[in-house]
């Protein structure tokens, strides 16, 4: 936890996110960026955690992150995605979703692509709460329970489905190519199928009973089939969308609504959380160490019977620890990753073995020696 | 009422002028001031359409300050979390190292103030933020006199100690004196040499001044001798050392004698032949003349205050020391007739007068910040329990309370406020009462953030207001689904009555239900209200019939109107819904319950009838409704027949 860096940034932070590495690069992430919200003038930045190219610094003397640009952004921002290295995508209060341009020799930002208004009420604009994007597709959702496809090249709207929801769907994320997941305030997850020209969701998934509003979502890197969502009760909940419609285990997690959930990029067995209550979690499942962690699937499958619960298809070679029996028995274990503190943590990135969050109390932690 | 201590400061608006008439509104932390109306006075033109926002601490609009804020809320929270049963000695420590952090917090916002005022262009920002700079110097000052005199409240002995490490950190320009001097060609033959070393003894660096020293004898050896004696002087000076078995007597004993020594060099003229040693000698003594005309390197009264204490009383007692600062004070400030702010402040903390300090500073500082933050940690040293004021709870809750008010009218700031109107207890929560409902709301987000905040201090009433605000927001938007999640979360069982209301009104226009999602899975929040557990169940119905299994959604809708659950507006067009189940080939309905059906079906003319004669129907309208009704009966009568027929055929 020493090599935790805090630094003050004078505006209440929304979203964090690394840049993403180019394939070949086998350096860890320097640059984030952050998003701001409830600020007169709310900012889009980008933030170099030292080293500028001089790699081989290692023994925790980088300084604090610098800033390297900013860019004003009309409405609080409330979600952010890199398309790719160069351009960024933000989900504004105000309704619009805007693609950002970053010149890294000269460390400028511009507007390159705006849609006005692409979340709106007849008379009055509604806040877009979620974008996901895989090059060139951008798919953003709304309060308005709107799903919006856009091109990065396109200036109009590709593909609409109104209505898609009736309350507020509140994050989104790529299942598949063509298949999307949303999650909404009355706890459902949706499964949308672009193949198909149908306006209704594929499937519903949801939590019975309680109808507990869901914040965040997340898919398991390689397994696509295994979701992890955080709600408003701040439980971890791992679904399974092959089967069932409820969710394959519930773990507690937070004592407030939990607003990010990440699996680790390439290191899946290590996910992460970050809630209202002010702390960030890091989950990690009891890997069999002495085991590499290609063999750990079948293993798993030849020590816990599991045959009652595979699908009827079952040809399934590996089974994720995540859905391994109940895992609140000893099987995950939890840390947390803050110095104590009051304020909501509301977003969180992991990449490589560096992590970023940022704080309602107008703090960016940046942690570059993560134990992964 | 309190006299008045200083008369008020008059900030002008722009909008007023002779003849003109102002209104104003009273906020947390400003004044709302707009022109009224007046006619009376027969003045022509047009009003102002201005209306002018007068704020009494601007410093939260500081984007550095919010720093020192956000910084310092954390400070505050966890000294909050200091359990009360700690032994005391412990709880000593922690409050200092609390002190501390506060102070290094100042200090890191202070370092980048004093670093943008230099690096911009902009010559009005550089002002701005050089008096920032300087009010933040005085409050550090302030502060860190407080902690050593109040907080640490060191005895006898490590009390100047303390006091030297005071003037030294706030003196820290010899330092950069001394680098000049050193990274010069010959340190010694510098123009500053002198001063650097007399100043290095004025804050009792001895040390150093014999480093610097060791300069000057390498320059002159046939001097050596003398500066060979004042390097012996200076390092037999005695340090009182708090931490070793010396008793204060014991080093009382050797001050006395090491002083005997300086004094009989100064008589038998032993420096006489350089002034500078001389000077030097004469500053160890403790001689007040010298020290006077050496005004400025001093600078400060209090630095005065300290070297004279440091040289002739190093075991004053804390008792002792507003005597020696009032005399200082009167010495070193002689020409200047009126003492500053800063000055009577100083003096204040001297004298022991917490209250003082506190008053003066909020009348002299333009934030709450300082105030606020320093009395809640002296009230946490048990050091103002007997004061009570004659308006609020107490001191260190009002000034918490005012301090708080100010973050919550910043648009960004207001969630820090909360935390610290939580930990005032008799005011506090009023306060956030009124406050919390003012938020503005423009995103869901938010107002999840807010409801979070009034959940854990369950304030229901609150909760209602914004879940009732966030209805609206979405009943105006047409988006039902959301208006009845938010009524749900409410509990607003009114609300979630309209709601369904209009579901139903939206069926009975369009022939089929929106937001299917959301009605199918109401789960246990169906009975929150009537309307919407018949919403609820008349879904049911429908997926009943949907998936043919047309028994259970006949019970199901002919239980609806004979529990009374659906209104009796709805009959006609469950009765309806009712026809085709009627028309079935198979008999659905048995004999009782089309007796039951052709009862409500009477019961509903029979109603109509009675009120019936209203004119705005057209005459269409009236025979659609009659024909349905003819129709209705034709087909009870048939279902009827073809039950009792089935049912007799089953008997026998």
């Amino acid at each position: 936890m020493e090599s935790i860096n805090a630094k003050y940034v004078s505006q209440k932070i929304s979203k964090t996110r690394w840049r993403p590495l180019s394939p070949s690069s086998l350096q860890q992430p320097d640059i984030f960026v952050t998003g701001s919200w409830d600020n007169e003038d709310n900012k889009i930045s980008f933030w170099s955690t030292g080293n500028n190219g001089m790699s081989g610094v290692e023994d925790g003397l980088e300084g604090d992150p610098q800033l390297l640009c900013e860019h004003k952004h009309d409405g609080d921002v409330l979600d952010l995605q890199f398309l790719d290295q160069d351009r960024i995508v933000t989900a504004s209060s105000t309704g619009a979703v805007t693609l950002f341009r970053h010149q890294q020799n000269s460390q400028t930002l511009s507007v390159s692509q705006h849609w006005e208004r692409a979340h709106c009420y007849p008379c009055d604009n509604a806040p877009c709460t979620g974008v996901v994007c895989s090059s060139p597709e951008i798919i953003t959702v709304g309060e308005d329970g709107r799903i919006n496809v856009f091109r990065a090249d396109h200036d109009g709207v590709v593909r609409v489905i109104e209505n898609a929801d009736s309350s507020t769907i509140h994050a989104v994320t790529y299942l598949r190519t063509t298949e999307i997941l949303t999650v909404n305030s009355i706890g459902q997850l949706k499964l949308w199928d672009f193949r198909q020209q149908s306006d209704s969701p594929s499937q519903i998934l949801s939590l019975s009973g309680d109808r507990v509003p869901l914040h965040c979502v997340d898919r398991h890197p390689n397994q696509q089939h295994i979701v992890a969502t955080g709600g408003q009760d701040g439980m971890l909940c791992v679904w399974d969308v092959r089967q069932g419609n409820t969710p394959f285990s519930l773990m507690e997690a937070h004592s407030a609504e939990m607003w990010e959930v990440h699996f680790h990029p390439t290191n899946p067995d290590h996910l992460f959380t970050c809630s209202e209550d002010g702390s960030l979690l890091h989950w990690e499942t009891s890997s069999h160490s002495e085991m590499p962690s290609f063999l750990q699937g079948g293993r798993n499958n030849s020590m816990i019977s599991r045959s009652a619960m595979a699908p009827a298809g079952g040809n399934q070679s590996l089974i994720s620890p995540w859905l391994s029996g109940d895992s609140s028995k000893g099987r995950v274990e939890t840390t947390h990753m803050l110095p104590s503190q009051t304020l909501s943590v509301n977003s969180l990135d992991v990449l490589g073995q560096c992590l970023v969050c940022g704080t309602d109390g107008e703090a960016v932690f940046v942690n570059r020696q993560m134990p992964i | 009422m309190e006299e008045v201590d200083v008369e008020p400061a008059v900030t002008n608006i722009p909008a007023a002028r002779a003849g003109k008439h102002l209104g104003f509104a009273w906020g947390p932390g400003n004044i709302l001031v707009y022109e009224t109306f007046y006619k009376a006075s027969g003045a022509s033109g047009p009003g102002c359409s201005f209306i002018h926002e007068v704020r009494k601490d601007d410093d939260i609009y500081s984007p550095i300050l919010r720093k020192l804020f956000n910084e310092s809320h954390h400070i505050f929270v966890g000294l909050q979390t200091i359990r009360e049963d700690l032994p005391s000695k412990n709880k000593k420590s922690q409050f200092v190292s609390i002190s501390k952090n506060y102070r290094s917090v100042l200090r890191a916002c202070m370092e980048e103030l004093q670093q943008v005022a230099v690096s911009t262009k902009d010559a009005e920002v550089s002002t701005q933020y050089g008096n920032q700079v300087s009010i933040l110097l005085a409050i550090e000052l302030i502060w860190n006199l407080c902690e050593v005199l109040f907080i640490d409240a060191a005895p006898a002995g490590s009390l100047l100690l303390h006091l030297l490490d005071w003037v030294r950190l706030h003196k820290a320009d010899v330092d950069e004196k001394a680098r000049e001097v050193l990274q010069s060609e010959s340190p010694a033959e510098h123009q500053d040499y002198w001063d650097v070393v007399v100043s290095y003894v004025l804050q009792g660096r001895l040390e150093e001044a014999r480093q610097m020293l060791v300069k000057q004898a390498n320059l002159q050896p046939a001097a050596r001798n003398l500066y060979k004696l004042m390097d012996n002087l200076l390092s037999k000076m005695p340090f009182y050392n708090p931490g070793g078995t010396q008793t204060p007597t014991e080093f009382d004993v050797k001050w006395r004698h090491w002083h005997g020594e300086v004094e009989r060099c100064l008589q038998d003229n032993s420096f006489a032949s350089n002034q500078h040693l001389e000077l030097i000698c004469k500053i160890l003594v403790g001689d007040e003349d010298t020290l006077l005309e050496h005004k400025e390197l001093l600078s400060t009264w209090y630095h005065f205050l300290v070297t004279r204490l440091l040289f002739c009383h190093p075991t004053v007692k804390p008792t002792e020391l507003h005597y020696y600062a009032q005399s200082c004070m009167t010495m070193f400030l002689e020409l200047r007739s009126v003492p500053e702010p800063l000055d009577s402040i100083l003096l204040a903390a001297f004298e022991f007068d917490i209250h003082q300090v506190i008053k003066d500073c909020s009348i002299a500082l333009n934030n709450w910040w300082f105030v606020a933050h320093l009395t809640d940690l002296l009230d946490h040293c048990k050091l103002l329990q007997s004061h009570n004021l004659h308006f609020g709870s107490n001191l260190r809750e009002f000034l918490l309370l005012e301090y708080a008010s100010g973050l919550f009218t910043h648009h960004s700031l207001w969630q820090l406020a909360v935390d610290y109107f939580d930990h005032c207890p008799e005011f506090g929560r009023v306060y956030l009462e009124l406050q919390i409902e003012r938020v503005p709301l423009d995103t869901e987000r938010k107002a999840l953030k807010v409801l979070r905040i009034c959940e854990q201090r369950q304030m229901s009433e609150q909760v209602r207001s914004i879940c009732k605000i966030m209805a609206m927001q979405a009943l105006r938007n047409n988006r039902l689904g959301s208006a009845l999640s938010w009524s749900i979360r409410a509990k607003d069982a009114a609300f979630a009555t309209l709601i369904s209301e209009k579901f139903l009104q939206d069926y009975c226009a369009k022939g089929m239900f929106s937001d299917l999602d959301l009605i199918d899975n109401l789960g246990p929040a169906m009975l929150l209200s009537d309307r919407l557990t018949f919403l609820g169940k008349y879904r049911e119905f429908h997926k009943l019939y949907g998936e043919k299994r047309y028994r259970e959604a006949a019970k199901l809708l002919l239980s609806l109107m004979t529990a009374k659950i659906a209104p009796r507006s709805f009959w006609m067009t469950l009765l309806t819904d009712a026809l085709p189940l009627l028309e079935q080939k198979e008999v659905i309905f048995s004999a009782e319950q089309t007796y039951e059906l052709m009862f409500c079906l009477e019961e509903l003319t029979s109603s109509l009838n009675i009120t019936a004669p209203s004119t705005d129907r057209t005459m269409q309208e009236e025979d659609i409704e009659l024909t349905k009704v003819e129709l209705l009966r034709l087909a009870l009568a048939r279902n009827l027949a073809m039950a009792i027929v089935k049912e007799g055929t089953v008997e026998s």
